[in-house]
C-alpha cells in the first residue's frame, strides 16, 4: 500500500465517479423528490431534485479527491481491521473527569435557582433520556445486545404509575421501586427463553415485544384507556402536595411551610428527585464495570464462545444486564408520566426506542461521560432548533449510519483502568 | 355461513400471505448471504408503493389507459427504480462496515429506515396517497348458505406472485448468477478464492430482494389503493416473521412462511380479533424464535469459532 500514497490524484477518475452517483441520484430522487403525488394526479419539482443531485454530485467528487490523499488512503486502509478489544489506560493514569465531576454536581444543584419553568422541563427531559440512556447502555454497550423494543419498558414503568394509582392507589413513591421491579421482571419473562439463542434475533424479538405492548396498551380501552391515555396524579412529598389546593386529603407544602404558592414547584421536586436517581444509577454502574459481573458483559460482547469456554454461564450474564437495562427504563417510565401528568400510548412508539438507541451509539457504546452528553444533546438541540423540527428524524437517521461507518464503538472510546500487583507483595 | 367467512378469510390471506412472501424474499437472502437483518427492507418496499403510484400516474396522463400496459409500464418502472435504491443502499450504509462489529450493520440499518421514512413524508407529505381502482369486479361462488368473493385484482396478485417467485427460483436454481448466489451463500471467502466477485453477488442480492419488495409494492398498491410513509414498518415486521417461520436462509421457506404466514393472520382477524391482529402476528414470531428458532424448513445454526 505504501507505494500507491505517492500516486498523483486521478481527476479523471474522481470525475467519473461523480457523474455516476449523479446518475443513481437522479434516479432515486427523481420520482420521489421531483414528483409529488396530488390525489390521483402529481406536480412536478424539478428544482428540488436538481439541488439533491448536485448535492451528491459535489459530495461524490469531494469524497473521491478526498480518498486519494494519503490521509484518505489510510481512513479506507482502516475500514480492513475490525478495531476491535478495549482500550486499557496505565495504571497511574488520573482521568480529568476528577474536576468535572464535582463541577457538574455543583452547576446541577445552582440550576434550579436561576432556572425558569420551561428551562426545567427542558433538563428534566434530558435527564429522563439520561437515565433511559445509562440503561440502554449497559443492554447494547456493555453486554452487546441489541434491544430494539426497549421502550416497553419504560411504558411499564409509566402505565405501572398510571394504572397503579387508578386501581391500587399507589403514590409516585411507592410506584417507584414497584415500576422498577415489574419493568425487571417483564425483562426477565422476556429475555430468559430469548437470550439463549442467535444474537440478531434477539433485536427482532424485542422489536416485536415493543410493539406488542403497545398494541394492547393501545386496544384494551377498559384497562388502559386506549390511545385517549391515563391521568397520573401529582408527586407528594411525606403527605405534603405541590398544588395550590389539596386534592387526595393532604395538606399542600406551601401551607404547612406557610411560604408563597409556588407554580414550579412540582417540576422543582421531579428534578431533585430525578437529579438523585441519575447520580445513584451513574455510581452503581460505574461500581458494576468493574465488578466481575461488569467485566463478564463486556467479555461476552467481545468473544461468546470463549467465555463459554471459560465456564461463564451466558444466559445468567446477558439476563443480568437485560434485567438491569430493563428496571432502568422502568424508573424512567415512572417520571416520565408524573412530569407529563399523564400517559398514552402515542409517546412509547418504535420511534422512541431508536432515539435511544441514537443516544447510546452517538455516545460511544459503553461509555458513561459519552451516553449523558449524548442525551442532552439529542434531547435539548431540537428544543433549540424548533425550525428544524421536521427534519430531526432525518438528521438521527444520518448521524446513525455515519457513526456507525467513522467510528462504530461511538465517539467517546471506552477506556479501562489498568492494574499493577502493589510493591513490596510478593509475586 | 360458517364455511363462508372460513373461505373468505382464507382466500384473503393466500393474497396477503403471497405478498408477505414476496418481501421475506429480500430479509431471507440478505440473511442468507452476509448473516444481517436488513432493517430497512420494509421502507423499500414503502418507497416502491409511492413508485408505483408515480409510475400509474405518469403513465395515465401519457393516454395509457389499457390495464395490461398500465401494469406492465408500472412494474418494469417500479421495479428498476426500487432495484437502484436497494444497490445503492447496500453500497453506502452496508458495504463500508463489512468487516465492523457485528452490530454496526444492524445499526446503521435502523438509520436507513429511519431516512426512508422522513425523506419519503418530507418529499411526499404525511397524508395518506392512494391510486384508483384499475381492476373491478370479481368472481363470486356460492356455498352452501353463504359465499366466497374473489375479485379480480385479488387472483391477479396470487397469480402474479407466484409467477414471481417462479422466475426467482429458475434464477437461484439454473442460472450463472444463482449458482454464485448458493455458492457466496455456503462459503464467502471459499467463493471469492474460487473467482467470484463476493462484492457484486451481495449487490445482486440486494437488488433482486428490493425488487422482489418492488413486485409486492406494485400489487398491494392495486388491491388495497392507500399507503402512507410508515406503510413499510408493520409490513416489513410481518415479512421478516414470516421470514423466520419459514426458515431464515431459504427461499422456499420464505414463500410457505408468508403463506401460512397471511392464512393465520386472515383466519385470526375473522374468526377471533381484528384488532389484535398484528399482536397475534408478533405473538406468533416470539414464539417460533423461542421454541423454533430455524424455522419450518431452515437449518439449525451453528456457531463456529
Amino acid at each position: 500500500m505504501s507505494s500507491a500514497i505517492n500516486k498523483p490524484v486521478n481527476l479523471k477518475k474522481s470525475i467519473i465517479d461523480a457523474i455516476v452517483a449523479g446518475l443513481l441520484a437522479l434516479i432515486v430522487f427523481g420520482p420521489i423528490v421531483g414528483i409529488v403525488l396530488d390525489g390521483y394526479g402529481f406536480n412536478l419539482q424539478p428544482a428540488r431534485t436538481a439541488v439533491l443531485v448536485a448535492v451528491v454530485m459535489a459530495g461524490r467528487f469531494l469524497l473521491s479527491l478526498f480518498l486519494q490523499t494519503p490521509k484518505g488512503l489510510r481512513i479506507l486502509e482502516g475500514f480492513e481491521g475490525s478495531g476491535g478489544g478495549v482500550h486499557v489506560l496505565a495504571p497511574d493514569y488520573k482521568s480529568r473527569l476528577r474536576w468535572i465531576i464535582p463541577l457538574l454536581i455543583v452547576i446541577a444543584l445552582v440550576f434550579p435557582v436561576f432556572a425558569n419553568k420551561y428551562m426545567l422541563t427542558v433538563v428534566i427531559l434530558g435527564l429522563i433520556y439520561v437515565l433511559l440512556g445509562l440503561g440502554l447502555n449497559i443492554v447494547v454497550g456493555l453486554a452487546g445486545l441489541l434491544d430494539l423494543g426497549y421502550v416497553a419498558f419504560y411504558a411499564i414503568g409509566a402505565y405501572g404509575l398510571a394504572l397503579g394509582y387508578q386501581y391500587l392507589g399507589l403514590g409516585f413513591w411507592s410506584a417507584l421501586p414497584l415500576a422498577a421491579i415489574a419493568a425487571a421482571l417483564a425483562g426477565c419473562i422476556l429475555g430468559f427463553p430469548v437470550l439463549r439463542m442467535h444474537g440478531d434475533y434477539l433485536a427482532i424479538v424485542t422489536l416485536g415485544f415493543g410493539e406488542i405492548i403497545r398494541l394492547v396498551l393501545n386496544n384494551w380501552l377498559d384497562f388502559t384507556g386506549g390511545p385517549n391515555g391515563v391521568p397520573v396524579p401529582a408527586p407528594t412529598i411525606f403527605g405534603l402536595e405541590f398544588g395550590r389546593r389539596a386534592k387526595d386529603g393532604g395538606v399542600p407544602i406551601h401551607e404547612y411551610f406557610g411560604f408563597e404558592y409556588n407554580p414550579d414547584l412540582k417540576f422543582l421536586f421531579i428534578y431533585a428527585v430525578l437529579f438523585l436517581v441519575v447520580m445513584a444509577v451513574l455510581y452503581i454502574k460505574h461500581r458494576l464495570t468493574r465488578m466481575p459481573v461488569g467485566r463478564a458483559w463486556e467479555a461476552l460482547r467481545e468473544d461468546e464462545i470463549a467465555c463459554r469456554a471459560m465456564g461463564l454461564n451466558h444466559v445468567l450474564v446477558k439476563l443480568s444486564a437485560f434485567t438491569l437495562g430493563a428496571s432502568t427504563a422502568g424508573l424512567a417510565g415512572v417520571f416520565f408520566a408524573s412530569y407529563q401528568g399523564f400517559v398514552n400510548p402515542a409517546s412509547f412508539t418504535f420511534f422512541e426506542s431508536a432515539l435511544i438507541l441514537a443516544i447510546v451509539v452517538l455516545g460511544g457504546m459503553g461509555s458513561t461521560v459519552g451516553v449523558v452528553i449524548a442525551a442532552f444533546v439529542l434531547t435539548v438541540a431540537p428544543e433549540l432548533l424548533r425550525s428544524f423540527a421536521e427534519y430531526r428524524v432525518l438528521l438521527f437517521g444520518i448521524l446513525m449510519v455515519l457513526m456507525m461507518i467513522w467510528r462504530p464503538r461511538g465517539l467517546i472510546r471506552i477506556s479501562r483502568t489498568g492494574v499493577m500487583p502493589r510493591k513490596g507483595v510478593a509475586p | 355461513m360458517m364455511d363462508g367467512i372460513f373461505l373468505q378469510q382464507m382466500l384473503n390471506g393466500l393474497t396477503l400471505g403471497s405478498v408477505y412472501g414476496l418481501i421475506a424474499i429480500g430479509y431471507t437472502m440478505v440473511y442468507g448471504i452476509i448473516g444481517m437483518i436488513n432493517f430497512a427492507h420494509g421502507d423499500v418496499y414503502m418507497v416502491s408503493c409511492y413508485l408505483s403510484a408515480i409510475g400509474l400516474a405518469v403513465l395515465s396522463l401519457f393516454g395509457i389507459d389499457s390495464f395490461p400496459f398500465l401494469i406492465l409500464g408500472t412494474l418494469i418502472f417500479t421495479i428498476v427504480v426500487t432495484g437502484v435504491y436497494g444497490f445503492v443502499i447496500e453500497r453506502v450504509a452496508y458495504k463500508p462496515l463489512r468487516n465492523s462489529t457485528r452490530l454496526a450493520p444492524l445499526i446503521s440499518a435502523i438509520g436507513i429506515s429511519l431516512i426512508l421514512q422522513n425523506y419519503v413524508q418530507l418529499s411526499q407529505g404525511s397524508r395518506q396517497q392512494g391510486v384508483p381502482t384499475l381492476l373491478e369486479g370479481g368472481w363470486r361462488f356460492h356455498i352452501g348458505t353463504g359465499f366466497v368473493q374473489l375479485s379480480y385484482t385479488k387472483a391477479f396478485i396470487i397469480v402474479a406472485a407466484f409467477v414471481g417467485m417462479a422466475v426467482l427460483t429458475y434464477i437461484i436454481k439454473y442460472t450463472k448468477l444463482g449458482r454464485m448466489c448458493r455458492a457466496t451463500q455456503q462459503d464467502r471467502k471459499m467463493a471469492s478464492i474460487l473467482g467470484i466477485n463476493t462484492d457484486r453477488v451481495i449487490s445482486y442480492v440486494f437488488i433482486i430482494g428490493a425488487a422482489m419488495a418492488a413486485l409486492a409494492g406494485v400489487l398491494v398498491t392495486m388491491n388495497y389503493g392507500t399507503f402512507d410513509f410508515y406503510a413499510g414498518f408493520i409490513i416489513g415486521i410481518k415479512a421478516f416473521t414470516a421470514a423466520v417461520l419459514g426458515g431464515i436462509g431459504s427461499l422456499p421457506g420464505a414463500m410457505l412462511g408468508g403463506l401460512i404466514l397471511g392464512v393465520a393472520e386472515s383466519q385470526f382477524s375473522g374468526l377471533v380479533n381484528s384488532d389484535y391482529k398484528d399482536v397475534f402476528s408478533f405473538g406468533l414470531l416470539v414464539l417460533i424464535l423461542i421454541f423454533r428458532p430455524q424455522g419450518l424448513l431452515g437449518r439449525p445454526l451453528v456457531a463456529k469459532v
